[in-house]
C-alpha cells in the first residue's frame, strides 16, 4: 500500500499523538528530577518504590474509572464521598446490632454495600441523563449528598463517624484479598497495587478492543451523532457512573481491610485528585478523547511528588503547590500534543 | 409495484410552539427512490429522522413493513434496516475513520471483542468503491476534506442499508465525480430492492434517479409527483417555489405601490 500523499511518520512523532506520551515523559522528568535532588534521601529503593506505588493504587483506581467516565463526556465530583460512604455502609452493615449496626456476617455486609454503592452510581447517572444538566453540577450536588450521609447515618444509628474492628469479624479472606503485604527486596507492597494492574488492563482492553470501548470515545466525541447510529448514550454514561461509583467501593473495601475501620470522612479531595491524575494522564476534559494509560501515570506522579516531598522533608505545605503546578503544565503539554497530532 | 416498506400516515412533529410537521403522509416503496424536496426550513430533515427513529412523531402512524410500528431509538430502525445519512453527517471528528465507520454497528469476533482487523480492511474497501483511496483508516474524521467526511458518512449508510437507505442533502459537499458514484450508488440500492429516499437541493440529481418527487412545504406535503407526471423544467420551477414567486412579485408590486 503505497500512496503518493502519505508520508511515513517518524516513530517520535507516532508516540507524540498516543494521549498517554506527555504523562510517559512528565513522569520519567520527576523520576529523574527526585532521583537526583533526594538521592541522598534514599528515593531510589525499594522502600521508596513501594511507598510510591502504595500511595498510587488507590487513587490510581479510582482514575481509571475517572477516565472513562470523561472520556464518555462526564464528570464525577462525587467519587470522593462515595468512598466514605462505601467503607460506611460495609462497617456499619457489620458492627453488631447491640452496638447500633446490623450485625450481618461479613461476605452480606459487602455484598449489600456494594449494591448500595453501585445505586449511587445508578442515582448519578440516571439523573445526569433525566435533567440533561451538566454533570458536573448534579455530582457536585452528590459530593455533598453521598458525604452527609455518610456522615449523618452512622452518627444516628451508632453516635459515632468512625467504626471499627473489621478483622474480628473477618475470618481471613477479605483482608487476604485487599490488605496483603507483598515484600520485595525488604519493601513492603500492598496487594492494591495488583488490583490496580488488573483494573488497568481490564479498562485499557474495553477502551480499546471492545464495542464498549468505541461507544465511550464515540458518546464523548459527540453524544448526538452517537445517538443518530445507535449507540445506547444514555444506558452507556448510567453504566460508566456505576464504574466510578464500584472504583470507589473497590478502593473503601481495601482501606476497611487495610486499616481495619471505616471513617466518614475518607475519600475526602479524591475526586479532584482523581481528576488530576486523569487530565494530567492526557485524556480531554470535554471527553472524546484520552486513554487508561494516561492516567495510571497520572497517578504515579501524583504520588511519586508527593512521596519526594515527603522524604526530602520539605514542608508538606508545599505539596498543593507543586500539585497544582504540575497540573497546569501538564494541560499545556498535552494542548501542545494534541495541536501537533492533528496536524501530523 | 411492490408493497410500501415504510409508510407514514397524518404525520405531525412539534418542537414547544414550532411546528416543524403537520399531518404528513407518505410512504417507501422496495427498489424505488422517492426524492423528498423543499425550501430550507420545510421540514426535511426532521421528516426522515422521525423515520429514522431520532425523533418519535408527535402525532400521526408509522408503518414499517405494513405493521404499526414506533421505533424508540435510532438502533431499533437501524436493527430494522433502516440506515440514514444525517445532514450533519453524524461523524466524530476525533475518532479514527474506520472507528466512525462501524460506531454503533461494530463486528465482533469473540465476545465484546471488537473486530478491528476487518473493520479496518471493510472501511478501506467500502471507500474504494466510492473513489476514494483512503491513506490511513487511522486517520481522525476531523482531519479529512468535507466531501471525504461526507463520502464516509454514506459509504457507512450504504453498507449498513439492508431495507431503507436515507440519505439528506449527500451531495451537498461534493465533487463532480465523487457526486456521480453517489448517484451510481442510489440506482444500485434501488436495483437491488432497497426502498431509497434521498433529499436534495439540485434537481439535476433528482432528476435522473428519482422514481417519485414529494414536495415538501412549511412542514407539510405539496404534492407527490410520479416521474412521467413531471417534466424536468416543471419540477425545477416547484423546487424554486415558482408559486411563491408569484407571490412574491404580487407583494413587491404591492410594498412599492403603498411607498
Ligand atoms: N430540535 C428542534 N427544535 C426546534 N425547532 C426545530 C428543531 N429541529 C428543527 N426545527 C425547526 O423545524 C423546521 C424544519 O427544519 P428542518 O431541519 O427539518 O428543515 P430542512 O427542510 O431539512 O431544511 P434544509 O434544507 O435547510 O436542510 C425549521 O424551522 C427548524 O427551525
Ligand atoms: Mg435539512
Amino acid at each position: 500500500m503505497t500512496d503518493e500523499r502519505v508520508r511515513q511518520v517518524s516513530l517520535a512523532n507516532r508516540l507524540l499523538t498516543r494521549p498517554e506520551f506527555g504523562a510517559f515523559l512528565a513522569l520519567v522528568v520527576v523520576w529523574v528530577f527526585f532521583a537526583i535532588v533526594a538521592f541522598d534521601n534514599n528515593f531510589v529503593s525499594w522502600v521508596t518504590t513501594a511507598a510510591i506505588l502504595n500511595r498510587a493504587a488507590p487513587l490510581g483506581i479510582l482514575a481509571v474509572a475517572v477516565a472513562l467516565l470523561m472520556i464518555a463526556g462526564e464528570f464525577d465530583l462525587s467519587i470522593g464521598s462515595i468512598v466514605g460512604f462505601a467503607g460506611m455502609a460495609i462497617m456499619l452493615l457489620i458492627t453488631p446490632a447491640e452496638a447500633g449496626g446490623f450485625g450481618l456476617p461479613v461476605w452480606m455486609a459487602v455484598l449489600i454495600a456494594l449494591i448500595i454503592t453501585l445505586l449511587t452510581g445508578f442515582f448519578n447517572g440516571v439523573l445526569v441523563m433525566a435533567t440533561r444538566l451538566p454533570s458536573f453540577i448534579i455530582t457536585l450536588g452528590s459530593l455533598f449528598i453521598f458525604r452527609g450521609l455518610a456522615v449523618a447515618i452512622p452518627r444516628l444509628m451508632t453516635n459515632r463517624t468512625q467504626l471499627g474492628g473489621f478483622e474480628d469479624y473477618d475470618s481471613g479472606g477479605w483482608a487476604a484479598a485487599f490488605a496483603t503485604k507483598i515484600e520485595v527486596g525488604g519493601a513492603r507492597f500492598d496487594i492494591a497495587i495488583i488490583w490496580w494492574i488488573v483494573i488497568a488492563a481490564i479498562a485499557t482492553i474495553v477502551l480499546l478492543k471492545t464495542h464498549i470501548g468505541n461507544w465511550i470515545f464515540g458518546t464523548g466525541g459527540d453524544a448526538n451523532a452517537a445517538r443518530n447510529v445507535g449507540v445506547p448514550v444514555a444506558k452507556l454514561k448510567i453504566a460508566l457512573f456505576m464504574v466510578t461509583a464500584l472504583a470507589a467501593f473497590t478502593v473503601a473495601l481495601i482501606q476497611a481491610t487495610q486499616l481495619n475501620s471505616a471513617d466518614s470522612l475518607r475519600g475526602t479531595l479524591k475526586e479532584f485528585e482523581a481528576i488530576i491524575a486523569v487530565v494530567v494522564g492526557g485524556t480531554l476534559l470535554t471527553g472524546g478523547y484520552g486513554s487508561v494509560l494516561g492516567p495510571v501515570f497520572g497517578a504515579l506522579i501524583f504520588a511519586m511528588v508527593q512521596q519526594g516531598i515527603i522524604i526530602t522533608g520539605v514542608d508538606g505545605d508545599w505539596f498543593r503547590v507543586f500539585v497544582g503546578g504540575i497540573l497546569v503544565l501538564a494541560v499545556i503539554f498535552n494542548n501542545f500534543i494534541r495541536q501537533r497530532a492533528s496536524k501530523r | 409495484m411492490s408493497d410500501k416498506i415504510l409508510e407514514i400516515q397524518g404525520v405531525s412533529k412539534f418542537f414547544g410552539s414550532v411546528i416543524a410537521l403537520q399531518n404528513v403522509s407518505m410512504f417507501v416503496r422496495p427498489g424505488e427512490v422517492t426524492c423528498l424536496l423543499g425550501d430550507n426550513g420545510a421540514g426535511k430533515s426532521t421528516l426522515i429522522k422521525t423515520l429514522a427513529g431520532v425523533h418519535k412523531p408527535s402525532e400521526g402512524k408509522y408503518f414499517f413493513e405494513g405493521s404499526e410500528t414506533l421505533f424508540e431509538s435510532p438502533r431499533e430502525a437501524l436493527n430494522a434496516g433502516i440506515a440514514t445519512v444525517y445532514q450533519d453527517l453524524a461523524m466524530i471528528p476525533l475518532m479514527s475513520i474506520w472507528r466512525n465507520f462501524f460506531l454503533g454497528s461494530e463486528p465482533l469476533k469473540a465476545g465484546p471483542i471488537f473486530d478491528i482487523e476487518n473493520a479496518k480492511r471493510i472501511t478501506r474497501e467500502e471507500m474504494a468503491k466510492m473513489g476514494i483511496d483512503i491513506r490511513d483508516p487511522d486517520q481522525p474524521v476531523g482531519t479529512l476534506s468535507g466531501g471525504e467526511r461526507q463520502s464516509v458518512a454514506i459509504a457507512r449508510a450504504v453498507y449498513f442499508g439492508a431495507k431503507v437507505l436515507i440519505l439528506d442533502e449527500p451531495t451537498a459537499a461534493l465533487g463532480v465525480k465523487q457526486a456521480g458514484v453517489v448517484l451510481r450508488y442510489i440506482v444500485e440500492a434501488r436495483n437491488r430492492g432497497i426502498g431509497v429516499i434521498f433529499i436534495t437541493h439540485n434537481p439535476h440529481h433528482a432528476y435522473p434517479v428519482g422514481d417519485h418527487f414529494v414536495i415538501l412545504k412549511r412542514g407539510q406535503i405539496f404534492g407527490d409527483y410520479a416521474k412521467e407526471e413531471v417534466p424536468i423544467d416543471h419540477l425545477i420551477q416547484m423546487m424554486a417555489g415558482g408559486a411563491d414567486l408569484e407571490q412574491l412579485q404580487h407583494e413587491l408590486a404591492e410594498a412599492t405601490g403603498r411607498s
